[in-house]
């Protein structure tokens, strides 16, 4: 059930290059969000609500942490939000990856889209499962939460340029891995059709963004075919999270 | 008959509040808000005669005060909307209209005799403005002879009261309006979108897919306010007003200028609740302005 909800912020810091992690308060969300679900935020007096998926959620506290990257008008407004102020929001949005307890799992993100691996990776470790993460970076200066990964269980990371951790695309890192039972991808599109494409033969989950508009599934802007071309799935209610190879990338 | 009512052919509204079309699906999502039935009537997003799958994304994009879309009519085709979507809708205490779309003369026809039978539809929107398709509509609505033809046809289809939805992308408002009513139009809808293009600086290329897209929100309310008063006072015939409404002061300016009823559209996507609010709002907002109903504000505004 999606509410419009007011988000105390109660922390904002930049943790990489462009990119701000945000601690939110919110009981409602923080008890019902589950991994991979996204919050649809006002910025200002913005026509349209930021997507931003929710990076983690901490019920005892009552807090949903954020990460975003400054990437127009609106996400750089929201990086100068203050402690203290409220923040207008519509969530969880979304349907959350499907979640298989005593598993191992390979999370496989790319840039903007490794927080909600975060959320993913404690939940299942929670769930029995052992994780293993591969995390690309575009360079040094990009790369966030590795040590939260690594609390998780083992982990990769992957720079274009080589400047930090191993050099290339995360397709180079993830051939070398061939026990997990699931994988769970998120991050740009030609990202997440080189691992669909890499691991066709596997189980997985991919969650993808596109520019949106109403948010809950109205106005059909967010849309992306299905692997036969003949329909389209609505991304802000049919997703984010779309089994790998039910749609084409 | 309370203070919100208004009465328009084949529409004795509670309140003079209805989702725009395009805005609100076919309002299953919008009823996990809200009770449906609170609103005064529902207008539908557009049917065609068969199912189409829209344009590629992106789909929308955002402006200054706005958004430029260009989704492409994408609607599973008039029997499903008449198997799956209208009996859900017909659940709610509020009026259906549907809004139908097109690329020919027969298809309009169809598509209004589909509706036609239903006996839960309660109005047509005739949808000859649609910008972000080739064979959509717009070229029955930016040329006063096709629009008229076409308004005949539906007229001659169904039983229907049909709401004829205008075209801004227009030089001439006045005589486009002027000939739907005289080719039986009962009633008319406007604005629609105003054509328009945002291009993403570090790739040079257009931000939608389509290129071009409908421009709508606060941004187009201006020019919406200005066709519905020169319009208005040229035709017999009810206007339902739209473009940028947010509040229920907005309400009330389309309301002097001459609608009977608005549509709120692009609002509906930041506050989900956006009609409801307005339907609470509007009576403290007819006090502070000296009015007893929204009849008494109907084309009252002061243009000496």
């Amino acid at each position: 059930m999606i509410r419009k909800v007011g988000m105390k912020i109660i922390s904002i810091r930049c943790i990489a290059q462009d990119t701000f992690e945000m601690i939110l308060e919110n009981n409602f969300i923080s008890n019902y969000a589950v991994p991979g679900q996204f919050l649809h935020l006002q910025v200002g007096e913005h026509s349209l609500r930021r997507p931003i998926s929710i990076t983690d959620c901490d019920p005892s506290r009552s807090t949903v942490t954020i990460i975003f990257k400054i990437n127009g008008q609106g996400t750089r407004e929201l990086s100068a939000y203050q402690v203290g102020q409220y923040l207008n929001v519509l969530g969880p949005m979304g349907n959350g990856f499907p979640l298989h307890a005593n598993s191992t799992a390979l999370l496989i993100g790319g840039g903007i889209g490794v927080p909600p691996l975060y959320y993913l990776g404690k939940t299942l470790r929670e769930m029995g499962c052992t994780i293993i993460s591969v995390l690309g970076f575009q360079d040094k200066n990009h790369v966030f939460y590795e040590n939260e990964f690594k609390n998780l269980g083992k982990n990769f990371i992957v720079t274009n340029n080589g400047s930090y951790g191993e050099s290339g695309l995360v397709t180079d890192v993830i051939n070398h891995v061939h026990h997990f039972d699931y994988y769970y991808s998120c991050g740009p599109i030609p990202m997440l059709r080189a691992v669909s494409q890499e691991l066709k033969e596997r189980r997985g989950y991919i969650s993808i963004e596109e520019r949106m508009g109403c948010g809950v599934g109205a106005c059909y802007a967010c849309v992306v075919p299905t692997k036969d071309g003949t329909n389209y799935k609505k991304i802000c209610k049919d997703g984010p999270v779309f089994v790998a190879g039910e749609v084409k990338l | 008959m309370t203070r919100l009512t208004t009465e328009l052919p084949g529409l004795a509204l509670k309140n003079p509040i209805m989702p725009a079309s395009g805005c609100f699906g076919f309002g299953r999502e919008y009823s996990d808000f809200y009770d449906l039935g609170k609103l005064g009537a529902v207008i539908m997003k557009a049917a065609t005669g068969n199912e189409r799958l829209g344009n590629p994304t992106p789909r929308v994009a955002e402006t200054s005060s706005g958004m430029l879309n260009a989704i492409g009519l994408q609607n599973p085709g008039v029997d499903k909307i008449i198997a799956n979507e209208v009996p859900f809708l017909a659940q709610f205490d509020t009026k259906i209209i549907a809004n139908i779309a097109g690329s020919t003369l027969e298809e309009y026809e169809y598509v209004a005799q589909a509706f036609n039978q239903t006996n839960k539809v309660h109005a047509l929107e005739l949808n000859i403005s649609c910008p972000n398709v080739k064979e959509g509509g717009i070229q029955f609505g930016t040329d006063p002879t096709m629009a008229s033809r076409v308004t005949e046809v539906v007229k001659k289809a169904s039983n229907l009261p049909v709401y004829v939805k205008l075209s801004p992308n227009v030089t001439d408002i006045v005589s486009i309006a002027k000939a739907v009513e005289a080719a039986g139009a009962d009633g008319l809808s406007m604005i629609n979108t105003l054509t328009g293009m945002q291009i993403h600086l570090p790739s040079r290329r257009p931000i939608i897919a389509n290129k071009t897209g409908g421009l709508s929100g606060p941004a187009i309310k201006p020019v919406a306010v200005r066709m519905i008063y020169e319009v208005s006072k040229q035709v017999q015939i009810p206007i339902i007003g739209m473009g940028g409404i947010k509040n229920a002061e907005d309400v009330l300016e389309f309301l002097l200028a001459g609608a009977s009823a608005v549509a709120v559209g692009t609002a509906n996507f930041q506050n989900p609740f956006v009609c409801s609010e307005i339907i609470n709002e509007l009576p403290q907002v007819l006090d502070k302005y000296g009015f007893n109903s929204v009849q008494d504000a109907i084309g009252k505004g002061i243009v000496a």
